[in-house]
């Protein structure tokens, strides 16, 4: 015998030890009907914990996601300073920050294909409740107790071999649940504690610290040169000399980096084209 | 015939088409035998695909009882074997 037929007579065993138990038909109808509307109510129950759980998980996956972002930002700026040491580090954190995030966004997908399935099952399972009990006040208004017998077998087989498959769905979707209770809240913790805040760039974020004492140092050379060049301009040309070493010191700041080596060349390109007669007299003679 | 697949609700299959259901039925039987998953896999999403492809779904409220009933599609061998006992994963 193939594997459908033996898993459908363990279904049918079972609703037939429950039936035997009866010792009033009608009875069966009525204790059959509460045990309906309980599981109803256990799938409705299943339903929203799913919802729950995924929409927990929906709010990690964000968090996650901002801090990715936030590294490889840090990334940038480190690079941008020149600082690939820094701009590694702040990737190898994004790594990690991602590879979590990937298998959340797995156990998200897995989530909600379980609470679809369960709100699929529990419109099913209402439709066959309504059924019932339908069924069971005609059975009961028009045949007698040893009548009713076997259109009481057939309803009750029938709405039992579903209820059986709506427990294991809920069963399997509470264990699930469960698990991802168990990891959503274990990353809670790791966050809670700072754990992963120094891992994936939180509060205690050494990245950030760096990055922003490179740009307090750079200030302060900044201005260190500004003063230099008040300092030095001003011993000749008292006023003039102070505005325009003022107005070249924001300029250098305005546009960056770049400015400070380009304001030599003046003095460095005299002595070059001074120099490169020399070589070539010597060639030539 | 009516077959249900667990998860997913009750298909009405036309008489034809059981030869092909028990041939891949038959494989998914060895299978669990002889602990070989990846047969088993093949040979459940086979029968998967057939009832719902050759199958009608039933209408939400019919209280018919099921003549066969398959796993679901996300199922191990191992939840499969508790099946097949009577005290197995049925709940009540």
């Amino acid at each position: 015998m193939g594997v459908m037929k033996r898993v459908s007579l363990v279904f049918k065993a079972k609703a037939n030890k429950a039936l035997d138990k009866m010792e009033d038909p009608r009875e069966t109808l009525d204790y059959s009907y509460q045990r309906q509307l309980e599981l109803l109510t256990k799938v409705r129950r299943g339903v929203a914990d799913v919802a729950t759980s995924r929409k927990r998980v929906e709010l990690q996956i964000n968090q996650l996601q901002q801090q990715a972002n936030k590294l490889e930002d840090q990334a940038r700026k480190a690079l941008g300073m020149g600082r690939e040491d820094l701009a590694r580090a702040a990737l190898e954190r994004k790594a990690s920050a991602q590879s979590q995030l990937t298998d959340l966004q797995a156990q998200y997908a897995q989530l909600q294909a379980e609470e679809e399935k369960l709100t699929v099952a529990s419109q099913r399972l209402q439709a066959k409740v309504d059924a019932f009990r339908t069924r069971k006040e005609t059975i009961k208004a028009t045949y007698t107790a040893a009548e009713a017998q076997t259109r009481i077998n057939e309803a009750f087989t029938g709405i039992s071999e579903e209820m059986g498959d709506v427990g294991m769905a809920i069963q399997r979707a509470e264990d699930k649940t469960a698990q991802m209770q168990a990891r959503a809240g274990a990353i809670d913790e790791l966050m809670a504690s700072g754990a992963l805040d120094d891992a994936v760039g939180g509060r205690r974020d050494d990245i950030q610290n760096e990055l922003d004492m490179m740009a307090a140092s750079s200030d302060v050379e900044r201005e260190l040169s500004r003063l230099k060049g008040e300092i030095t301009a001003g011993a000749p040309k008292q006023l003039e000399g102070g505005a325009n070493g003022n107005s070249q010191a924001t300029q250098g700041q305005a546009q960056g980096d770049q400015r400070a080596p380009y304001a030599p060349p003046p003095t460095q390109a005299s002595p070059q084209p001074a120099g490169f007669p020399e070589p070539q007299d010597g060639e030539g003679s | 015939m009516i077959v249900r697949i667990l998860g997913e609700g009750q298909f009405n299959i036309d008489d034809t088409a059981t030869t092909e259901l028990n041939r891949l039925d038959t494989e998914l039987e060895t299978a669990v035998e002889h602990n070989d998953e990846a047969a088993f896999s093949a040979a459940l999403h086979g029968l998967l695909a057939q009832v719902r492809e050759q199958g009608a779904p039933l209408a939400p409220d019919s209280l018919e009882p099921s003549d066969l009933i398959l796993p679901r599609q996300d199922s191990s061998m191992d939840e499969v074997r508790k099946l097949l006992t009577d005290d197995g994963l049925i709940p009540g």
